[in-house]
């Protein structure tokens, strides 16, 4: 199967207009899914089925930036393998431990944590930024891969304080 | 059997030939088949103008009777009349609610419940194989032809094990089913393709049992569903539930037998349709011994009694709007859609949950048929010319894997655009182990008790090694129609073990084409000429076919496959003359099994030639 990119027919880069993300998967998507082949016989229709499965697993990846980053990683050689590798710098772990620690004060409480979460929503913003001069302009790849693996830690620091409003929220 | 033709992807094979579809809504309480005639898609209606068949089914000594006829005699003969076997479908015994377990004689069954009546033991899939035969010989009569396939509809949060069922159903009554629908999306295709709509859609579908929530993306003919929530044990049944009780405790509440509960039933569900319309309704409540009380029932009763039902419904709406990272405010209209919809109470808190008026205007007992119509039309290959709209429908359910301690690992989450795949990698924990379990569950709690259970299966035959050498791949595929299958290979060795899932609770294929054979043994000579005739045809149709792709494609075999493929064509030719179906109707399948790979390249050949041309379209832009 094609690479994600050459598949969308979009240039091998971090960044990306989800408009033109979305024309092309539902360009592909137009060609290849089965509901085009209905009534083809199975051996047919189950090619159309791999094609469309690869075609939303590229655009899953593609669309959300931290996997996309992750992709063009790997396609260059570097695997993030965030559970093993944790070489992240002091600084970060010092700001994770600071994270930490907010979120756990503002436990119960709603405007505390949606100010945090606005605060990790800005801080990600600069750090998505700074992934695409690391990947698309400087090609400084273990500076991506740091990157990377920091936006991992927000995401999923962000999804806790998420279930948390929604849990407040009722 | 259309194998190998030669058409573009997407494009049918005869335009001028209309191939006939029909779409199936398989209700809680009602079901209704539809089709697209002259490029309108319509309700097929029986021979005395009913739209609606009810979904109940009497089981006599002298056979089954379906609709109008078995409602009648429901209080009557309540054991053996069968209705809302909706809420039994793919459910074992301990899964079955009270109501239905009150209302018949339920027994425990192999992979699924049974319900015993005076034919014997029968299954929820054979129950709903009679309405859809029912449904099947109306089409058929009305369009003056044999079906080329069904589209039949299913709540969007029916699990994999219901959806199983509802196939099963459709192939004991003789349907190929081109594709499972979501009932929410059949409803947003009815009103998206009208409304020639675009934006953001709501679908509030509530149904005699089943509860469904969807958000679709409509744009430029895309139907991108964004997030699909429900509760697969909610609906109008439940309202005349707790009306039916709320009545028989205002009469004081002895215990009533089978039929007077029935019959009580029966009087709520009149009552609840009529207080959509008056302040007040009059019930005819039955007493033991016979007899009915009246008691006056007002709008403000109903709804004090069944407030919780309504705020019930809030709950999945309010996981969709967070699932789709969505706000009300984002939400361009919501669509009603279920007859339970009807109720002016339940409008009211929509439309005060979503802060405008939600769309009625398609009759929202129809709205589902007519949406399955106008898919099934365009799978069954009369795609007009410009007609270019595309479904992208998600799972509903999260897909997991048993982990140590009984804990759920997440693999699909739900909402993920399907077709899906999965792949994960496992590996032995102990020293020369050869085979490994591996249970598949359905469901969003961290349980495994909490979730489904789709499907236990073992990899067999792993090569002994250290523990943590042997690197077994295990890949779940979910289809168009969110039916799951697995399979798995050691990497190291390449032992592969394909297991098909058969939920835990389906019946196997065997017993499906067992029930198939019995009925095809009573069939009458007429049928069974037509059945030789339809194998001919076939025949023909697939010789050519495959003639014509080697001509084509020739290069892309190997000279042994070729003369496979050469052996089976001579072998049907042998059979195809003769009057034996059966013989013919294996010729075909060995055949289109020597095909099956050259057709899969010439497939793939051709999305990739498409692929490339929808590149130098682009650049002339």
């Amino acid at each position: 199967m094609q690479d994600y990119f050459s598949l969308f027919q979009i240039p091998e880069q971090f960044a990306l207009e989800r408009a033109t993300l979305e024309a092309a998967y539902r360009n592909v998507q137009a060609q290849v899914h089965p509901d085009r082949f209905a009534d083809r016989s199975e051996a047919e229709r189950r090619v159309a089925m791999q094609w469309a499965t690869h075609a939303n697993e590229a655009y899953r990846a593609l669309k959300n930036p931290i996997e996309r980053g992750r992709y063009l990683l790997k396609r260059r050689g570097v695997e993030i393998d965030a559970e093993r590798n944790t070489a992240m710098s002091p600084a970060f772990l010092m700001q994770q431990m600071a994270w930490r620690e907010a979120v756990e004060e503002a436990a119960g409480k709603f405007d505390a944590l949606s100010r945090l979460e606005q605060e990790l929503r800005r801080d990600e913003g600069v750090m998505l930024e700074d992934l695409q001069r690391s990947l698309d302009v400087s090609s400084d790849l273990p500076a991506a891969a740091e990157l990377v693996r920091r936006l991992m830690f927000m995401e999923k620091l962000r999804s806790e304080i998420d279930d948390a409003l929604a849990q407040l929220e009722g | 059997m259309a194998l190998l033709q030669l058409s573009e992807p997407g494009e049918s094979t005869a335009p001028h030939q209309h191939r006939l579809a029909v779409g199936i809504d398989l209700g809680t309480t009602n079901s209704l088949v539809a089709t697209v005639r002259h490029s309108i898609p319509e309700c097929i209606a029986d021979e005395d103008c009913g739209i609606l068949l009810p979904s109940v089914v009497r089981y006599q000594r002298q056979g089954a009777v379906v609709g109008k006829a078995a409602l009648a005699v429901e209080a009557s003969d309540p054991r053996n009349t069968i209705a809302s076997v909706k809420r039994l479908m793919g459910r074992s015994f301990a899964d079955a609610d009270a109501a239905m377990r009150a209302r018949y004689d339920l027994v425990e069954g192999k992979g699924m419940v049974r319900i015993n009546t005076v034919t014997g033991q029968r299954s929820p899939v054979e129950v709903s194989a009679e309405i859809l035969k029912v449904l099947r010989d109306r089409a058929e009569q009305s369009l003056g032809g044999d079906l080329v396939g069904a589209v039949i509809t299913v709540p969007a949060y029916f699990d994999d094990a219901q959806r199983q069922a509802t196939k099963d159903a459709a192939k004991l009554a003789g349907l190929n089913v081109l594709r499972l629908l979501n009932e929410p999306t059949a409803a947003a295709i009815a009103y998206g393709l009208d409304e020639a709509a675009e934006g953001v859609y709501a679908v509030f579908d509530l149904g005699g049992g089943t509860f469904d929530f969807s958000i679709l993306k409509l744009s430029r003919g895309v139907f991108e569903v964004m997030a699909t929530s429900g509760d697969s044990a909610l609906g109008g049944d439940d309202f005349d539930e707790a009306l039916a009780q709320w009545l028989h405790r205002q009469v004081g509440g002895a215990d009533l037998d089978c039929g007077a509960n029935r019959a009580l039933l029966a009087e709520a569900r009149r009552v609840k349709e009529a207080l959509s319309t008056q302040p007040t309704v009059l019930a005819k409540v039955p007493l033991v011994g016979g007899e009915a009380r009246a008691v006056s029932v007002s709008v403000a009763d109903f709804q004090q009694l069944t407030q919780a039902l309504v705020e019930r419904c809030l709950t999945p709406v309010k996981i969709a709007l967070r699932d789709a990272a969505l706000s009300v405010a984002e939400i361009q209209a919501v669509v009603l859609v279920g007859g339970a919809t009807r109720m002016p109470h339940l409008r009211a808190a929509v439309k005060n949950f979503f802060g405008r008026e939600p769309f009625t205007d398609i009759d929202p007992d129809k709205v589902v048929a007519i949406g399955a119509a106008v898919q099934a039309n365009v799978l069954a290959g009369n795609r007009r010319p410009g007609e270019d709209w595309l479904l992208l429908d998600v799972i509903p359910l999260s897909l997991g894997l048993e982990t140590m301690g009984g804990l759920v690992e997440k693999i699909v989450p739900r909402n993920a655009t399907i077709p899906v795949a999965k792949a994960q990698e496992f590996t032995t924990f102990k020293d020369g182990q050869t085979a490994m379990a591996i249970h598949v569950v359905q469901g969003e709690r961290e349980l495994v008790s909490d979730c489904r259970s789709l499907a236990r299966f073992e990899l067999r035959g792993i090569p002994p090694m250290v523990a943590g050498a042997a690197r077994i791949r295990v890949t779940f595929q979910i289809d168009a129609d969110g039916l799951l299958s697995v399979s798995a290979r050691e990497q190291t060795s390449g032992v592969e073990a394909n297991v098909i899932v058969k939920p835990s609770y389906g019946l196997t294929d065997e017993e499906v084409a067992g029930m198939l054979r019995a009925g095809f043994d009573y069939a009458s000579d007429d049928m069974k000429a037509r059945a030789l005739r339809e194998q001919q045809v076939d025949a023909d149709r697939l010789i050519d076919a495959t003639r014509q792709a080697l001509a084509e494609d020739a290069d892309l075999l190997s000279l042994a496959e070729a003369q496979r493929i050469d052996a089976g064509i001579n072998a049907l030719l042998q059979v195809r003359s003769g009057s034996d179906h059966l013989l013919i109707k294996s010729a075909i399948e060995s055949l289109s099994a020597a095909t099956a790979d050259f057709a899969a390249r010439r497939m793939d050949k051709a999305i990739r030639r498409a692929l490339t041309g929808s590149r130098v379209d682009k650049l002339e832009i």
